[in-house]
């Protein structure tokens, strides 16, 4: 198994958000997460890929066996999880070269290998910028700094694609997409999707998952994941919304 | 208190009888005292308008002695602990122990024609004063005060105002050398200038220079001004630089401070801007013990333009103080401030950006900006951009923040596996590219990119205990001091 996560409760200030979360991701599956605004689903994204501000009260997450609590924000990333982020932050003067040159020779560099030499770099980054349909000149502007919603969520992918990660956490990646915008991120997903890896991709909508098909579908709702099911369960959502959830939860 | 001549024994052999150092505490008193008994060396050089200045100076000295934390913009700078310590002061130049290798930290693969200042008097093997063939004078003030009279009387002590400024009275009136440089009308300098002013003394030391810079019309000129200490004894540096940018000339000047934590370095820049003249400075602060800039620029003409540039990087209990006074005279005219620093530790700073717009200056562009950011809970920044406007058709703003690393940004860098100490690094480094971008010169910018980052990683120190290891310059400066050419 690749990722089991049991009993999870974590909270911001106090105030819990997480309130025993149970999940697992088996290597080759892709699971979809659903549920209503601000219902901890990317507190749970948040805390899988390490950030401090979370709490983390009870239970326990294991990647590879291992207790994640006890690795940094950058060993889980070097040991393959990956945070497609909701709010990609803007990093004025960090060019998304140097950004990925620094990020995949420390990757590197944890696995032994010495830096990338520059040319095959280079021709990486031409490869997955055509996997994304990118603009060469996005990428020697500074991370997200005045990218458009689309283009910096096409820049996650891109940055997925070059980082190669075990687990991708895909937060939204969908949303503020165009039609064509869509089906590129989605085909960089599949193009990447091996029996190796897993994907977990928090979407409010089910028409990415008719582009990216997931093995399981699960509902998020106050902190808890309250129903799991298959692809049907997402177009039941798509039809009805969440009330039903609510008052079944209720 | 007295001002007693130090007996000249122990390890200073190299001085010659006209040598004098007088050593004491600084103070008003003490000063008045030193002027009246070297009287006869101070004004050696000095034709009869430049003694004038000199008397005219020395009252406003008088009667305004040194800055105290009561005035108003002294207010977040105290240098009580500076002028308490005991100072060596030279009325004739010392050699100090001239190694070759004193000044390593060359700028790599720049030819720039060098001038070097030692301890605050001019170097030089036996050339005071170099004119080359298209008319570019450049070399010691003192020397420039002979040879040229004429244009020296013209600039001198007329942009750097000292009847309210005890600091620059003080210089005015004790000066006896610097750097000279003098750019024809119509005259491109065909390679930067370096001039590199070291302190290399046995004990602390305080020193008066003053630089003299005169760019004719339609000239050019790139300057690289660095002051630098090569060991760590304590010194305090009260220099005085006076710009003059006739009309339609460019100059391109950098002021890289680089001093031990022992230092205090009081560095007056003044410079006047005539008709169309533009002017690009960079003042660059690596390291010091406490630095104050005072730079001011005057618009004296119609349609120039001044971008201002800062970055500083500041940590354990050093200070640096930004002072920035842009006076729009004239229409048309076009400032840019940009200042940025990085305070780690304990240190402070300080930025004071006041422009001001006169009635007559319609159609001015002023913009400001300061941003710090604060490594720790005990550095400090106090920031106060401020503009008066008597003009009405005008584009002025000003912008000032002051906070921590984005942790946002640095938990983003950190999920694509890239270390917390990378992580940081390349954050405080987008930082201070937007001030690093701006420098015009290759080479320079290179070497300051380097400096930068081995600054951050806390690696660069003044060249004695340096751990920069900066690539040896194929042609290591030498300081081969000749007393008597002097
Ligand atoms: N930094 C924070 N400080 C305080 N509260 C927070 C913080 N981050 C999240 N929360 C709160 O935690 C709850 C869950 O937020 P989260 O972002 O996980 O929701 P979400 O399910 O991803 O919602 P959405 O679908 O709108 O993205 C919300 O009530 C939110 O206000
Ligand atoms: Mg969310």
């Amino acid at each position: 198994m690749l990722l089991s996560i049991k009993n999870l409760h974590a909270s911001i200030n106090g105030k819990e958000i997480l309130k025993g979360i149970n999940l697992e991701v088996n290597e080759g599956e892709v699971h979809a997460i659903m549920g209503p605004n601000g219902t901890g689903k990317s507190t749970l994204a948040s805390v899988i890929a390490g950030r401090e501000v979370f709490d983390v009260t009870e239970g326990e997450i294991k990647y590879k066996g291992k207790n994640l609590f006890k690795l940094s924000v950058e060993e889980r990333s070097r040991e393959g999880i990956f945070l497609g982020f909701q709010y990609p932050v803007e990093i004025p003067g960090v060019s998304i070269t140097n950004f990925m040159r620094t990020a995949v020779n420390e990757q590197r560099k944890y696995r032994g290998l010495d830096p990338l030499p520059a040319g095959e770099f280079l021709k990486m980054m031409e490869e997955k910028k055509k996997l994304v349909e990118i603009q060469s000149n996005l990428t020697n502007r500074s991370v997200n700094e005045g990218f458009s919603g689309g283009e910096k969520k096409k820049n996650e992918i891109f940055q997925m694609a070059i980082l190669q990660p075990t687990l991708a956490i895909l937060d939204e990646t969908d949303s503020g997409l165009d039609i064509d915008a869509l089906r590129i991120v989605a085909n960089g997903v599949n193009t990447l999707r091996t029996k190796e890896n897993a994907f977990v991709v928090i979407t409010h909508y089910q028409r990415l998952l008719d582009y990216i098909v997931p093995d399981y579908v699960h509902v998020l709702f106050e902190g808890k994941i309250v129903k799991s099911g298959f692809k049907e369960l997402a177009i039941e959502l798509e039809e009805k919304g969440y009330d039903w959830i609510k008052k079944e939860f209720e | 208190m007295s001002w007693r001549k130090k007996d000249m024994t122990g390890s200073r052999k190299n001085l010659n009888d006209m040598q004098s150092i007088t050593k004491d505490r600084i103070s008003k008193e003490g000063m008045m005292y030193l002027f009246e008994k070297n009287f006869g060396r101070i004004c050696q050089n000095d034709t009869k308008p430049i003694s004038e200045i000199r008397g005219k100076a020395l009252s406003s000295f008088r009667e305004l002695g040194f800055p105290n934390k009561r005035m108003e913009e002294w207010k977040n700078t105290d240098l009580t602990e500076s002028l308490g310590k005991i100072y060596d002061y030279n009325f004739d130049p010392v050699s100090g122990v001239a190694g070759k290798n004193i000044f390593q930290c060359n700028i790599p693969h720049l030819d720039t024609a060098v001038i070097g200042q030692l301890n605050g008097w001019y170097i030089s093997k036996d050339v005071p004063l170099i004119e080359l063939g298209n008319g570019i004078i450049m070399g010691s003030l003192a020397e420039a005060m002979v040879r040229y009279p004429a244009i020296v009387e013209k600039h001198l002590a007329k942009y750097a105002a000292f009847g309210n400024n005890g600091l620059t009275a003080l210089n005015t009136a004790f000066a006896q050398d610097g750097v000279f440089i003098y750019v024809p009308d119509n005259v491109q300098s065909p390679k930067p200038v370096q001039m590199i002013n070291v302190i290399q003394y046995t004990t602390d030391i305080f020193l008066q220079s003053r630089n003299l810079i005169i760019l004719g019309k339609n000239s050019r000129l790139s300057l690289v001004h660095c002051d630098d200490s090569y060991n760590h004894e304590g010194s305090f540096s009260n220099i005085v630089t006076e710009v003059f940018l006739d009309e339609n000339s460019f100059l391109d000047h950098y002021k890289l401070q680089n001093l031990n934590n022992n230092s205090t370095l009081i560095s007056t820049t003044v410079m006047q801007l005539e008709k169309a003249a533009h002017l690009d400075s960079h003042f660059l602060s690596m390291n010091g013990g406490l630095i104050r800039n005072n730079t001011r620029i005057d618009f004296q003409g119609n349609d120039g333009v001044a971008n201002v540039y800062g970055l500083y990087l500041m940590d354990r209990k050093q200070h640096i103080d930004n002072q920035v006074f842009v006076d729009h005279a004239k229409p048309g005219c076009t400032s840019n401030e940009i200042f940025k620093g990085i305070l780690d530790e304990n240190s402070s700073g300080v930025f004071n950006g006041h422009v001001l717009v006169r009635k007559d200056a319609q159609k001015t562009n002023a913009y400001q900006s300061n941003r710090n950011i604060l490594l720790t809970d005990t550095a400090k920044a106090n920031s106060k951009p401020f503009l008066e406007i008597y003009a009405d058709d005008v584009k002025c703003s000003h912008g000032s923040t002051t906070g921590q690393l984005d942790s946002e940004a640095l938990f983003y860098l950190r999920q694509r596996g890239i270390g917390e100490d990378s992580a940081r690094m390349l954050l405080l480094y987008a930082f201070a590219a937007e001030v690093v971008s701006k420098i015009n010169i290759p080479q320079l910018r290179n070497s300051i990119e380097d400096m930068i980052k081995k600054r951050l990683q806390g690696e660069l120190q003044i060249c004695e205990q340096c751990v920069l290891h900066c690539t040896t310059p194929e042609h290591p400066i030498e300081f081969n001091i000749d007393v008597s050419k002097i």
